[in-house]
This record gives C-alpha cells, sequence and structure tokens, in this order.
C-alpha cells in the first residue's frame, strides 16, 4: 500500500465548492446513498410480500398444527401431538427468518444512508472509503439474504450441530457491517483529534429546504409517537400477556388431557388472538419509529433529490402519509381485520413510492453532475 | 462540532457496534440453541400431556415460557441498542438545529445518550431478575429517551437559536 493511500485529499472534507467530487461516480457517499435506499426499498417490498401472502397463511397453519396437537393429547398419542408441535417450530422459523431478513435490509439501509452523511468527517483517504462503502454494502446483503435461506437450507451440509450454512453466512455478513461501523468510528476519532484540519461544510448538513425541514420534524413526531406507543404496552400488556400466553399453552394441554375438546380448541383460539395482539403491537411500534428515523434520514439528502419543488413536496407528504397510514391500520388489524391489513399494505405502498422518487431523483442529479463533469 | 453533536454521534456509532456485537454473539453463541430449547420443552409439554403426565407436561410448558421470556428480552436488548443508536446518530448530524442554548442541548444529548444505554440494559437485567430493580432501570431509561425526544421536537419547532 503506498504512502497515497492514507493520504487525505483536500477534496475527501465536504466544502460547498467541491459537491461534484465527493458525489463522483462510484464515491464512497454515493455508494453508500444509492445502495442505503435500494437496500431499504427491497426490504419494504420483502415486508410486503410477506405481509400478503405469507403471514396470515403462516398464521393459519400454526393455528391448525396447535389444534392437531391438542386431538392428539386428547387422542392419547403422544408422537402425533410431538409432530403437531415440531411442525409449529417450522412455520415459526419460516416467519421469524422472514421478518428478520426485513428488518435486516432496512436497518442495514438506514446505517448506509447515515454512514454516506458522515463521510466527509471520516479522516480516511476515498479509496478505504470506498473499499469500505462495498464491504458493507457486500455485509449488508448476505446477511439478510442468509437469515432468508436458513428456513430452506437447514443443516444441510453443515459440520455443526445447531447452525446450518445459511446462518454461518448471515452471521458472516453481520461481523462485516459490524467491522465496518468501527472503522468508520476509528476514522471520525481520527478526524476528532485532527489539528488544522478543513472546516466542514458540507451541503447536507446545511440544508434548509422546506422538505428537509418538513422530514425531520414529521420525523421526530413519528419516533416519539412510537415510542410513546411502546412504553405504553410495554407499562400496561406485555407481562399480562406473557403470563396469559404461558397460561393458554397449559390450559390447551391439560384440558385436552383431560378429555375436555371444546375448552381446548377455545384455548387455540384465544391463543391465537393473543399472538395477534402481540404482533399488531410490536409490529406498530417498530414500524412507526422506523419510518420515523427513515424520515428524518431521508431529510439530509434534499440537495441530492433533482425533482422540482412541487413533487419534492408531494412525494414529502406521501412519505409521511404512509409512515403514518402503515403502523395505524396494522394496530387496527384487530378491529377491522383483512380491511385494515389491506389498508396497511397501502400505506407501505406509499412509503416504496416515495422512496422510488427519491431514488431517481437522487439518480438523476448524479446524472446531472455526471454530464457537467464530461463536459469539462 | 459542539459537545452535544459529540456526545450523539460517538455514543451513537459505539453503541450500534456494541449492539451489533451483542446481536452476533448471541447468534452464534446462544440464539440457536434457545430456540432448539423453546420447540423442544412445548413438544415435551405435549407429548407428556399425552401421555397423561400432567406434572412432566407443566414443568416442560413452564421451561418453554421462562425460554421464550429469556429470547424476547435479549432479542429487544439487541434491537433496542442499534435501533437508539441509529436515532443518537440522526439526531447527532441535525443537532445544530435546535433552537436552545448549548447548554440545553448537551444535557438532552444527555439524557438521550443515557436513555438509549439504560432502557436496553434493564430489560437484558430483567432476565437475570425479575424484581423491580430491573424495570425500574427500564423504565428510567424510555423516560429518558422520551423527555430527550420531546425536547428535541421542540428544539427543531423552534428552529436555529
Amino acid at each position: 500500500m503506498s504512502v497515497h493511500d492514507n493520504a487525505i485529499a483536500p477534496t475527501d472534507f465536504a466544502t460547498p465548492e467541491n459537491a461534484s467530487e465527493r458525489f463522483a461516480p462510484l464515491s464512497a457517499r454515493r455508494l453508500l446513498v444509492l445502495g442505503g435506499i435500494a437496500l431499504i426499498v427491497c426490504g419494504m417490498i420483502l415486508g410486503d410480500i410477506f405481509a400478503a401472502f405469507v403471514l396470515h397463511p403462516n398464521a393459519d397453519l400454526i393455528g391448525a398444527s396447535l389444534m392437531a396437537a391438542t386431538r392428539a393429547v386428547t387422542a392419547g398419542d403422544p408422537q402425533a401431538a410431538g409432530a403437531a408441535v415440531q411442525a409449529i417450530g417450522g412455520y415459526l422459523e419460516n416467519r421469524g427468518t422472514k421478518v428478520d431478513a426485513h428488518s435486516h435490509m432496512i436497518g442495514f439501509g438506514y446505517i448506509a444512508l447515515l454512514l454516506a452523511l458522515l463521510q466527509p468527517y471520516v479522516a480516511f483517504s476515498e479509496r478505504r472509503k470506498k473499499l469500505s462503502a462495498k464491504i458493507l454494502i457486500t455485509g449488508a446483503v448476505l446477511l439478510p439474504v442468509g437469515v432468508f435461506l436458513i428456513h430452506y437450507v437447514g443443516l444441510e451440509g453443515s459440520p455443526f450441530a445447531a447452525i446450518g450454512w445459511a446462518s454461518v453466512f448471515a452471521d458472516f455478513g453481520g461481523f462485516l457491517v459490524l467491522a465496518v461501523c468501527l472503522f468508520e468510528l476509528a476514522g471520525l476519532l481520527k478526524y476528532a483529534r485532527l489539528r488544522n484540519e478543513p472546516r466542514v461544510t458540507d451541503e447536507l448538513v446545511r440544508d434548509r429546504s422546506w422538505a428537509g425541514r418538513a422530514l425531520l420534524t414529521g420525523g421526530t413526531l413519528l419516533v416519539l409517537l412510537g415510542f410513546l406507543h411502546g412504553s405504553y404496552y410495554a407499562g400496561f400488556h406485555l407481562y399480562q400477556n406473557e403470563a396469559r400466553d404461558a397460561d393458554l399453552l397449559w390450559s390447551m394441554a391439560s384440558k385436552a388431557a383431560s378429555g375436555d375438546a371444546d375448552g381446548a380448541a377455545r384455548a387455540v383460539g384465544q391463543y391465537g388472538g393473543l399472538q395477534a395482539a402481540k404482533a399488531v403491537h410490536v409490529a406498530a411500534h417498530a414500524h412507526v419509529i422506523e419510518f420515523g428515523v427513515l424520515a428524518m434520514l431521508l431529510a439530509f439528502f434534499q440537495p441530492y433529490v433533482f425533482l422540482s419543488e412541487r413533487w419534492r413536496r408531494i412525494w414529502v407528504w406521501t412519505m409521511l402519509l404512509g409512515s403514518l397510514v402503515l403502523p395505524f391500520f396494522v394496530l387496527m388489524e384487530l378491529q377491522w381485520g383483512l380491511l385494515a391489513g389491506g389498508i396497511a399494505d397501502i400505506g407501505g405502498l406509499l412509503v416504496i413510492v416515495a422512496l422510488f422518487g427519491m431514488f431517481f431523483g437522487i439518480l438523476r442529479y448524479t446524472g446531472k453532475l455526471d454530464a457537467a463533469a464530461g463536459a469539462s | 462540532m459542539s459537545s452535544a453533536r459529540k456526545l450523539l454521534v460517538f455514543g451513537g456509532l459505539s453503541l450500534a457496534a456494541w449492539g451489533m456485537l451483542y446481536g452476533l454473539l448471541y447468534a452464534v453463541f446462544v440464539e440457536h440453541q434457545t430456540l432448539d430449547g423453546i420447540g423442544g420443552a412445548l413438544a415435551t409439554g405435549f407429548t407428556e400431556a399425552a401421555s397423561r403426565h400432567t406434572a412432566e407436561s407443566q414443568s416442560a410448558l413452564t421451561d418453554a415460557a421462562a425460554r421464550t421470556y429469556v429470547n424476547v428480552r435479549q432479542v429487544d436488548a439487541h434491537g433496542h441498542w442499534i435501533g437508539l443508536a441509529l436515532l443518537l446518530l440522526v439526531l447527532g448530524i441535525a443537532f445544530d438545529r435546535i433552537g436552545f442554548s448549548e447548554s440545553v442541548r448537551t444535557w438532552l444529548a444527555a439524557a438521550l445518550f443515557l436513555g438509549s444505554i439504560l432502557f436496553p440494559l434493564g430489560v437484558l437485567l430483567e432476565t437475570w431478575n425479575h424484581g423491580a430493580g430491573p424495570q425500574g432501570v427500564a423504565v428510567v431509561g424510555s423516560a429518558l429517551v422520551v423527555v430527550g425526544l420531546c425536547g428535541t421536537a421542540c428544539g427543531f419547532a423552534r428552529g436555529e437559536s
């Protein structure tokens, strides 16, 4: 590695005059911005597909297996009861790995956007920063893809007792993301220690446009709303639901064993209702906070969105509306059923459309920059 | 960079790295075994019930509930540490837009940072101690984050000072 690899070029630090260099083709920042938004969009589409086509059929299968288990207990058939419960493990793994793939892909997208914002403050050479951006994107794809495949690959060919190859690759992806975060932290610390460093006046941080302010304020309020809802759920429902969960399982098994098939079936129904209640509260809490953070993150990238002011306002409102509609109607699913679920999916679609709008706005901006650079 | 922004940015990145490391270690060494244990205990609970072994069935289902209780909190601590770290980072980048004095900003940043550490820590401590202490830590942590967020929202609404 040459001395120049470690050198910090003047354009590595942001000034209003060097925007095109800072957002140059395949620069660390451009890779992170486009990669981050692509990860978030893919993660959300995966979540929407999961919610529409997997979530409810999977819940039905779990309910049917629980009924089969209680019937086997009533009939005094231990093998059939054990097999029915083991089948539930498979359905839970199917659901859990898809939820994890969805949430990790979006979470890594957020990290990529955050690191894009911090690039001017990371005191390493552009070459190193570019490499770290590529490693981050690689890890951010590897982990969710690996997690998604866990259910299908299982322990096939694995030398480990409980961990399959898909998990190994997923964990390696997580390690890559962690390593890049530590690298970026070291770069920030190095910047903080630099004396005589050029003053950073990054246009992304200085932007005070209407769209930026609306997203920042709306995002903070969404996060606050999510926190208050989470606190309410933890304070008033979490422990009762956990106790009720254990009670209902025992009720299913004991009533089935005593020959009370109707009582066992009622307990299975109540158990299903409890799982649904827990799931919608957790999903509403997580989504409103995630969308709030996303809105705040996108607030900073407004200077890169090459859209007219009218279209920019339209997509800001689309984004904020979708961010509120999805978690609210997820919560309403308990009362309004699939109608609320459908409206929640439309909310998710609005956020995806808004993200696509921003993605293409940034692509147009990069095209403008590249064309100007080519002309000069 | 102001002390409030430094606290949020460096604190956020450190907390994110810690949360990821914790999640990675948990996924590699504990999670798969825990999930297998939960499934095994549930299956045992129902097979023992089918064999009319009431005490064994109840014991296995209680074991499944206890394992689930721990797993939920481990995953929650991991998720909340990273989620709050991202929030700290985002707020850190925008903190100069808050319309309060530097000392108020520093207090707000300190409340957010401390709350972001304490809240998941309290949740995690509940796996070792079911008493009021860990719950208290979690409540204080979440209250600090809520207060910090309320102050931040007010600060954004006021605009730059």
